[in-house]
Order: structure tokens, then C-alpha cells, then sequence
């Protein structure tokens, strides 16, 4: 299958094909951690597949009061859509529903970027006249501008701005090839958890994994994307699969980032991880998703992550 | 650091818009001291009054300040002037950006209209310090002006943006005020009278009008966020918001998108 291997595995000397993608990241604040994360979780929940859910989103990081603009515990999430307009819709539909909602929470602008996207000033018609706008400094000194919305437990306070940033990637996958469900999904999530403590990055399928890997397209009229027969075990032997005969399952993590960089350092952090206790775990083979090349322009050469180099993790 | 020294009273008020730190850096000493600052027909020149010493820096000194100092650091835009004395009115009006410091007291109308900067009063500043001039649209409007001592009556007329800490201020602070920020130690009678909008932060003050409706003691995001500002420049001031707050929601004879908190 492969000349390349790391750990002992296999490495199938293949590419990811990644996508350019609109990107922000936005932190959310509340009185207690739990809150917050509760404020994050419903916002970040049904945006695993843009295709689908018009975004993808999940949460990047948990930060301690020392790290957030109003000194409370925060979570950073990030947000990434087809192009601007799209990420900011969701985005307003997003904070307007989950995150105004939600008691106690604050929203601040989470990254810096040369694209502005209104969010504050679109959800302060929701105070119906009575909301207040409120420039102060930042700690760097920069003015910041900031909506006050009158809600029934106090005030909903959220910035009047959030930046988009350029460079933002979608789509950097990983497929785990193994011999049974439980062992591979306990590869699978040692991946994930090295994949995720990248800087900026998001896996945005459930718990980081996805078991419905998609091919563009279909045999029926109309469908955008349908299943990966070539990796659905239950159709091994027919014409295109591409796995072989002792592969039971196969498990996929997409990586969402808001640079390439990022994408590049999760992805080589997922797959050291995996491998490290894939022959223990019955892990066949490691490969990667990709249309030919022609669609994304971002292409992730496995052979390029063997290196453990260059991986840049939290803490 | 170039430096204008003081050496005898001017014989009538002085114009100061002209100087500053950008503009002497392009001028000679010579040059320096022709420029007139004079208000009347005797046409009083800069050389007249100042010894002058320029060496192109960013920071200017004007050693030996006087209330006939009008207009001081009015067109300062970057750099820093620092006054040891007095000066006269409209200190740092219109500035744009840069540091203005005074010693001493300031006339009327200090920080009027001014857009960006730090201007920093040590003693006293006289009536509608951050307040708009006559016909004027707004009062301050962006920068950031500190009165460590006590400020004269309508602190604040119709600011449209930025921050003003003054230690004490007399009646009507924040009247008419359009937005802003405006925390002092203790102020007069009817603080924020006609206010449309913005945010007085008091220690205590004299009597309230009539339509300011009390809205009760609240824990919100924004005080926290304003603590962290208040902090950078002010302990005193960042200080008021570790006590319970009540919130009056005014000036009801507006907008009433004004709110004065006071410490309890």
C-alpha cells in the first residue's frame, strides 16, 4: 500500500486537499466557566459540515480570567464559512440565538483581521432603541466599541465588531484504517486531542470525528456530496474501494484552522498521536481525503508531516 | 527635549495654537522666536517673552508657565508638551493625539473639542474643562483628560467621546452630554443635567434632578470593563467601583440613554 511509515504504520503517500475558507474566532465570557462553556457548546453545536449547517465552528480554546477582555472565565471560539457574507450571517444567527440567550455572557472579538464583520451593531436592534454603545481602551490602548443590550438579567455586552481573518483553511482530514470500531475510535480520539491543542485550529465534526466521509456528488441527481464508497468497508471487493481486506473501520478527523500553518501543525500533531498507539490499537494504515487536486488549492502531503518538527501545541 | 523658557510676564494674552513640538522642529531658533503669538496689534513675538532652545525633538518645555497662556498644545497631533505653571484657556483644544501635561492650573474650556491624546491638569481647571466652546458642536471628543485637582462647573458640557477623571468637579458636570465617559471623586449639584447619553461615575454629589430615575445596584460586564480602564490611568477613580454602585438612568427630560453610577 505504502513505502512510507511512522511508528510502524503505514503512511499512504497521499495529500489532503484543503479549501480557502472565510474565518473568525470570537470569545465568550460568563460569570462562571461552566457558563461560558455552556454559552459555547450551544453555539458551536450543528456547524459540523458547512455544506450542511452553513458554517463550521467549534471551540478552540478555554481561557482562564487573566486571558479574557472582562477578567471572567471565557471560551474562544472559531467560526469558518464559504466566503464573508455567509460566515457573517451565521455568525449574527449564531451569538443573536446562543449566545444573547444564554444568562450571564459577554462576546468579544477573539481574533485580529483585516475584514470587519458588524456583530454587535446588527444584535443591538434587539434592544429595541435601548441599547448603548461604549467606546473604551483595551489594554493595548485601542479604542473598542462596545453595545450594551438591556436583557432581563442586566445587560448583554458585546462588541461592536469582530474581524474576519485572510487566510483562513478548511478541510485538512485525516483516515485512520483499522480493524475494529472500538479500537480505531480510541486512535481516532488520541488524534483529535493532539490535533486540537494546535493554536487555532477546530475539528467541528462530533467529538472531532467524523464517520461520513463524503465524495463530491452523487449517483442521485442533485446531491452536492455523498458517502465515500471507496472507504466503506461493508463495500470492499467492488470496484474503487480502496481498502484492504483486514480493514473493519474506517474514521476520519477534519481539521478547520485559521491559518494553513495551522492546519499543517494539527494535522502532523494528529497523526503522531495516533500512530504512537496504533499497532496496539489494531491501526492499519493512516491516509488522507483529497478530489484529485483540482479542487482546493491547500494540499497537506503526509510525507511532509512525518516529521515531528515544526508541531506547535498549547502549553 | 526642546525648551521655551518663561522670562518675564506676557504683556497680553498669547496665542499658542501655533506651537508645538512638530512645528518648531522644522524651524530655526531663529525663526522660532519671530513667531507671533501675540492676540492685539503690538504683535507680541514668541522671542519676546521665551528664551528659546530647540534641538528637534518630539517634547517640548515650556518652563514657566501663566494663565495668559491661551490655547497651549491646541494643534498638537503626535510628540508631548509638558507646561511647569499655568496656563490660560483652552488648553489642548482640538488636539488630536500626543501628551499634554500642565503643573499647574488650567483657564476655561481645557480639552475642549479635543480628538484624541492625553491631556493631564496637576491642579486645577477652570469652567467646561472637556466642554464644548461657543457654537461648537461638541465638547471633548475622543481624548482622554485628567484633572487631578478640582475642576470648575460643567466638567464635561456636551462631550461627545472619550474619558475625563477629574478629582473634584463643580455643578452640572456631564450636562448636556451627548456620550463619553466622566468619573470624578465628587461633584455639585444636578451632575448630568440633560445628558442624552454616556456614563458619570461619582464618589458623591449634591443634589439630583429631578429626572434621574434610580435603577437600583447592578453587576455588569461593562463595570468591569470600565474598572480596567479607570485602572491604567487612575487608582483613585478604579477605586470607586469596588463598592456597590446604584445606577440613576437620566437625564428622562432627553433620551435618558444617560446613567450615573454613585457609590453607595
Amino acid at each position: 500500500m505504502s513505502e512510507l511509515s511512522l511508528n510502524g504504520i503505514p503512511i499512504v503517500d497521499t495529500f489532503a486537499e484543503a479549501f480557502d475558507v472565510a474565518g473568525t474566532a470570537i470569545v465568550v465570557t460568563n460569570d462562571t466557566a461552566k457558563w461560558a462553556m455552556i454559552a459555547a457548546t450551544t453555539m458551536t453545536g450543528f456547524a459540523t459540515s458547512v455544506i450542511g449547517c452553513g458554517a463550521e465552528a467549534g471551540i478552540d480554546a478555554v481561557l482562564g480570567p487573566e486571558e479574557t477582555p472582562d477578567g471572567r472565565p471565557g471560551v474562544r471560539i472559531l467560526l469558518f464559512g464559504f466566503e464573508p457574507n455567509g460566515l457573517k450571517e451565521q455568525l449574527i444567527k449564531r451569538v443573536g440565538q446562543c449566545i444573547l440567550t444564554c444568562p450571564g455572557t459577554a462576546c468579544f472579538a477573539g481574533v485580529d483581521g483585516p475584514n470587519k464583520i458588524k456583530l454587535g451593531g446588527a444584535i443591538r436592534y434587539f434592544g429595541d432603541g435601548f441599547a448603548i454603545a461604549k467606546r473604551l481602551p483595551d489594554a493595548s490602548g485601542k479604542a473598542r466599541r462596545y453595545w450594551r443590550i438591556p436583557v432581563m438579567d442586566g445587560e448583554f455586552l458585546c462588541e461592536d465588531s469582530v474581524r474576519a481573518v485572510d487566510g483562513a483553511v478548511g478541510g485538512g482530514n485525516l483516515l485512520f484504517l483499522g480493524r475494529t470500531h472500538s479500537e480505531t475510535l480510541i486512535v481516532a480520539e488520541a488524534a483529535v486531542e493532539a490535533a486540537k491543542a494546535v493554536p487555532g485550529a477546530i475539528l467541528p465534526f462530533p467529538g472531532g470525528i467524523v464517520r461520513s466521509g463524503s465524495k463530491v456528488g452523487g449517483r442521485t441527481k442533485g446531491m452536492m456530496a455523498s458517502t465515500n464508497d471507496a472507504y466503506c468497508p461493508t463495500l470492499k471487493g467492488r470496484a474503487g474501494s480502496a481498502l484492504p481486506a483486514d480493514c473493519g473501520v474506517v474514521l476520519e478527523i477534519v481539521i478547520d484552522a485559521l491559518t494553513s500553518q495551522g492546519v499543517s501543525d494539527s494535522m502532523r500533531a494528529g497523526l503522531h498521536a495516533a500512530t504512537e498507539i496504533g499497532a496496539k490499537h489494531g491501526l492499519i494504515a493512516v491516509t488522507a481525503g483529497n478530489y484529485g487536486g483540482n479542487l482546493g488549492r491547500h494540499h497537506y502531503h503526509l510525507r511532509d508531516l512525518l516529521a515531528r518538527d515544526d508541531v506547535k501545541t498549547e502549553g | 527635549m526642546s525648551t521655551l523658557t518663561l522670562r518675564e510676564t506676557p504683556p497680553e494674552r498669547l496665542d499658542f495654537l501655533n506651537i508645538n513640538p512638530l512645528a518648531l522642529s522644522r524651524l530655526s531658533q531663529a525663526e522660532a522666536e519671530r513667531l507671533e503669538v501675540g492676540t492685539t496689534r503690538t504683535g507680541v513675538r514668541l522671542g519676546d517673552c521665551f528664551s528659546v532652545s530647540l534641538d528637534g525633538s518630539d517634547t517640548l518645555t515650556i518652563a514657566g508657565g501663566h494663565e495668559r497662556l491661551d490655547r497651549v498644545g491646541a494643534s498638537l497631533s503626535e510628540g508631548a508638551i509638558r507646561v511647569t505653571g499655568d496656563v490660560g484657556q483652552r488648553l489642548g483644544e482640538g488636539m488630536a493625539g500626543g501628551s499634554l501635561t500642565v503643573t499647574g492650573h488650567a483657564g476655561p474650556y481645557a480639552g475642549a473639542g479635543a480628538t484624541g491624546g492625553t491631556i493631564t491638569v496637576d491642579g486645577d481647571a477652570g469652567d467646561y474643562a472637556g466642554g464644548a466652546v461657543y457654537a461648537a458642536k461638541a465638547g471633548l471628543d475622543g481624548a482622554t483628560l485628567i484633572i487631578r485637582g478640582t475642576a470648575g462647573a460643567h466638567l464635561g458640557d456636551r462631550m461627545r467621546r472619550g474619558i475625563i477623571l477629574a478629582g473634584r468637579a463643580g455643578a452640572y458636570a456631564g450636562s448636556r452630554m451627548i456620550a463619553g465617559t466622566l468619573a470624578a471623586l465628587a461633584v455639585g449639584d444636578h451632575p448630568g443635567y440633560g445628558m442624552r447619553r454616556g456614563t458619570l461615575l461619582l464618589g458623591s454629589h449634591g443634589r439630583l434632578s429631578p429626572t434621574f430615575v434610580e435603577t437600583g445596584t447592578h453587576d455588569l460586564v461593562f463595570l468591569r470593563l470600565l474598572g480596567k480602564t479607570l485602572a491604567g490611568l487612575s487608582a483613585e477613580h478604579a477605586a470607586l467601583l469596588d463598592r456597590p454602585l446604584r445606577r440613576y438612568s437620566g437625564d428622562l427630560a432627553t433620551i435618558a440613554k444617560g446613567e450615573i453610577w454613585v457609590a453607595s
